[in-house]
């Protein structure tokens, strides 16, 4: 992977630059110290490294736009960090560039369960936001399996989802504004605790910008009632093919459940050694979780039971009481623990369409048998969104070039059967060179055009997104 | 009048054109040309393309009729979870609303509040900007942040980045049954606060809304299979008693329950009515006082547990001066031509909002042939 030489002239001077912005923000809030720095030389995807320049941790907006508004004069390149769980290598660093950590800023500041709106600093965690409205019934829809570490503001630049979107939607469905800075330092308020604000969507364009837009310094999210109850069922079946057959029949019968995951027989097989979930014998399995009251969540099981029959599975397992739907969800919850296990691996997430699931997974399979590298899935299949995991060893030389040309050509597929390269993880650095698989040149453009009015000297999260030789003369210029 | 055939004919009307052009949907919402702009209608880029009931997803050209679109999805029992709403007899045209007219204008119904508005189900789009540029963002899958959403920002843009050639959109299955409750007799606070137990309640209540005519009355929907329906049903009602003034609860059932919605999301109590009409997006809680606070004269009512306010007010009245202490923003649907140069249509934004609104304009419309959208 490429990444744009530094700039000779901002590494060299250095240490004006820190000096300056510890007289903006503190000594505290400037970290220098070559070793410190290294904690931020990656996020998620450590397969890429490269310290910064210097680490700010602002505490307040008024912090950041003094920042940005001394990194814009002096035409310094800013990458803003959230917890740095990007599995896209979104918050990787430039060794010329000011790496802008919103850590310190985490909280929250408005809770309103009358109007269903919280308002927070964007480095408060995911989770932290269901934990702060929970003991009023409330919780925040987007659950990515990260929720622990990662932070709203990172949510928002990736558009984050989570196990339960395919009911209430993605960070996008459940943002209702943001206060962001612009790299000139401006602040700017989108959108705000009312709907649809009037004029240009703005709010839209900054969910999923990857950073590049401007910096998120509080968020306004909307939150929802929890439902009364919820239960999970597993239903094991001999196919792929099956089981996405089956997924497609639940949708298209009106149930509409919170969650449906898939497992393939790799995966399963591994979460078996590691977790001992107690998982049947078969080729792949469901989970399927419905909510609502007791009776509600019988009726709608009945249902899913009575389709799923139609498919001839080898087991249909409910959870009579929490032990056993934890027991459902142990399995799943441990996948990504458990190919850890096993080996290093790449974790994708392209999209598809539900109905080329079973097509898919076989090509795939294909594509694995060929390069010669293990694959394992386990994916949000109600929506379509895929989690192939390629195993390999990161110490054999060659083999993460092995298993990032797979990864590609799997991704290339899913774009043929009408998907997409990434269903939640973002372009980042990794998938950048692959846009030109998915947009036209045209389509690329206009993407950047917006670019250049939010930022018009390339300065935030440069290096993303686009693929280097389509953004070449905007960075330079 | 230009009526192209296909999005290539469109590009090319778009690139050759030398001024203005009044790009028209099917002409129900759309503002009166200015004078002498040449009229581009894009009622000839029809056609359903793809509609998979067990993938949710639904792809159709712009053009198509709103009514085709819905009637291909009644056919496999599914839907539109934004209901649309029909507000032709308030602005007082006739046509025929187009899919791509209605997701430029980001128009959403009473289930918003519930399920989210018309950009929250747009998956993908086509659009040929102002310079006769084709751009493709999103595409027809649930989960995708693949590059920068263009797809919601043209949600609700009125046109004025580009004119949309196709959307793709995520569809729900049609619930069973449906029940409105309707309790009479509540003040607007009494209504707003009843509104807001029950969209806090974990029943799924898709619609909530309070019209203040015949003595008030405060109007409830649940949707589902029809067990869950009376369910919850009953745990509503039970929020509803809840409050100290006497009550008279009425069940309204399947299509009386429908047509109730329709007339809430179409505004009906307005059509025909002379004055400016406002729409008015506020906190719920302020709801209340904001009514308290109108003009005497004017009309409103609620929807979205009181988070959209209408109101009908004496032309010219500025309504954005009586929301001024309250968070929000005010936007003319339907004004007089004087009102409307007083005051226009939409609540001017910020300084730095406005630049970066202005700044997309100029990328993707530079000649300013779209200057008349919306
Ligand atoms: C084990 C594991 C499981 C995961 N599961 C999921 C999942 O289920 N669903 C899912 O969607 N993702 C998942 N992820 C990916 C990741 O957690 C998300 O992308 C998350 O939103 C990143 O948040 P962060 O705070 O860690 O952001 P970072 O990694 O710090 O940054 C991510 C991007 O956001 C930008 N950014 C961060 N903060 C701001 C800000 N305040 N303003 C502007 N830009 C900012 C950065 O520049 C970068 O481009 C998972 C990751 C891991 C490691």
């Amino acid at each position: 992977m490429e990444m744009p030489r530094p700039d000779d002239r901002i590494l060299s001077r250095k240490v004006d630059l820190v000096d300056r912005l510890v007289r903006l923000v503190g000594r505290g809030a400037v970290i220098d110290d070559p070793a410190a720095i290294r904690a931020y030389e990656c996020d998620a995807l450590t397969a890429y490294r490269c310290p910064p320049l210097c680490v700010v941790l602002p505490e307040t907006t008024e912090a950041v736009a003094a920042v940005l508004h001394l990194c814009h004069e002096e035409r310094v390149p800013v990458v803003p960090r959230g917890s740095g769980t990007s599995l896209s290598g979104g918050a990787l660093p430039t060794a010329d560039c000011v790496l802008l950590g919103l850590a310190r800023m985490n909280r929250v500041l408005e809770i309103d369960t009358v109007n269903r709106f919280v308002r927070v600093e964007a480095g408060l965690t995911n989770l932290a936001v269901t934990r702060a409205v929970e003991e009023a019934g409330f919780f925040y829809a987007p659950d990515p399996s990260s929720q622990l570490a990662c932070a709203i503001g990172g949510n928002v630049a990736m558009n984050s989802g989570g196990a339960h979107c395919l009911k209430y939607g993605v960070t996008t469905n459940n943002l209702m504004g943001v206060r962001m800075v612009l790299m000139d330092g401006t602040v700017v308020d989108l959108g705000g605790p009312v709907f649809d604000a009037g004029g240009l969507d703005l709010l839209a364009v900054v969910c999923g910008s990857e950073g590049q837009l401007g910096v998120v310094t509080e968020a306004t999210l909307r939150i929802l009632p929890r439902a009364e109850d919820a239960r999970p069922v597993l239903i094991a079946f001999s196919s792929n093919e099956v089981a996405g057959a089956c997924v497609s029949d639940i949708i298209r019968a009106g149930v509409l459940p919170v969650a449906i995951e898939f497992m393939d027989r790799p995966c399963i097989a591994a979460c078996e050694a590691f977790a001992q979930a107690g998982y049947p014998e078969c080729e792949a399995l469901l989970i399927v979780e419905v909510e609502g009251s007791p009776a509600e969540i019988d009726d709608q099981l009945t249902r899913i039971r009575s389709i799923a029959a139609r498919h001839d599975p080898v087991e249909f397992r409910a959870a009579r009481d929490a032990d056993e739907a934890a027991r459902i969800w142990l399995g799943r919850k441990s996948a990504f623990g458990a190919m850890g296990q096993i080996n290093d691996y790449l974790c994708l997430d392209g999209t598809i369409p539900v109905s080329e699931l079973s097509a898919v997974l076989a090509g795939i399979s294909t594509l694995a048998k060929d390069a010669g590298l293990q694959v394992a899935n386990v994916f949000h299949a109600g929506d379509g969104n895929m989690h192939p995991l390629i195993l390999y060893d990161a110490n054999s030389p060659g083999e993460l070039e092995k298993a990032e040309r797979l990864g590609a050509d799997i991704l290339r597929l899913c774009v043929a059967a009408g998907g997409c390269l990434t269903g939640e993880h973002g372009v980042g650095v990794e998938k950048r060179d692959l846009m030109e698989v998915q947009f036209s040149a045209e389509d690329i453009e206009a993407q950047m055009r917006v670019k250049d009015v939010f930022d018009p000297h390339w300065l935030l999260n440069p290096a993303k997104v686009f693929p280097l030789g389509a953004s070449r003369a905007r960075r330079i210029a | 009048m230009l009526r192209p055939a296909d999005e290539a004919e469109l590009a090319e009307a778009l690139r050759s054109a030398s001024a203005p052009l009044h790009v028209r949907g099917g002409g129900t919402r759309a503002s009166p040309a200015r004078d002498g702009a040449e009229a581009l209608l894009t009622a000839g880029l029809g056609g359903v393309v793809l509609h998979e009931p067990g993938a949710m997803t639904l792809v159709a050209r712009a053009g198509t009729p709103l009514d085709e679109v819905t009637a291909v999805l009644a056919a496999e029992g599914q839907r539109l979870p934004f209901e649309p709403p029909d507000l032709r007899g308030l602005l007082g045209r006739d046509g025929v609303s187009t899919i791509g007219g209605v997701v430029a204008a980001n128009a959403s119904g009473p289930a918003r509040v519930r399920l989210g508005a018309a950009r929250d189900h747009l998956l993908g789009m086509r659009l040929v900007d102002g310079e006769g540029r084709v751009i493709r963002n999103g595409g027809r899958v649930m989960k995708n942040v693949t590059g920068y959403d263009l797809a919601r920002l043209m949600a609700g843009s009125q046109g004025r980045l580009g004119v949309l050639t196709e959307v793709s959109l995520r569809v729900m299955p049609r619930p069973e049954t449906e029940v409105t409750l309707c309790r009479r007799g509540l003040s607007p606070a009494a209504a707003v606060s009843a509104m807001a137990r029950a969209l806090a309640s974990p029943f799924e209540v898709t619609g909530a809304a309070h019209d203040p005519r015949d003595g008030g009355r405060t109007f409830l929907r649940i949707e589902g299979f029809a067990a869950s329906v009376a369910y919850r049903t009953g745990l509503i009602e039970a929020i509803l008693r809840g409050d100290p003034a006497p009550s008279d609860i009425e069940r309204i059932e399947a299509a009386a329950s429908s047509r109730v919605w329709a007339d809430l999301g179409g505004v009906a109590a307005f059509a025909g009515r002379e004055g400016d009409v406002w729409r008015l997006s506020v906190v719920p809680g302020d709801a209340a006082g904001l009514v308290a606070r109108l003009p005497d004269g004017a009309c409103w009512l609620m929807d979205w547990g009181g988070g959209l306010v209408w109101a009908l007010c004496a032309e010219g009245t500025d309504l954005r001066a009586v929301l001024r202490p309250y968070t929000g923003h005010a936007t003319l649907v339907r004004a007089a031509l004087s009102t409307i140069a007083a005051l226009g249509m939409e609540e001017p934004r910020a300084p730095a909002v406005a630049a970066l609104t202005a700044g997309l304009r100029a990328k993707f419309d530079p000649r300013g042939i779209l200057a008349g959208a919306g």
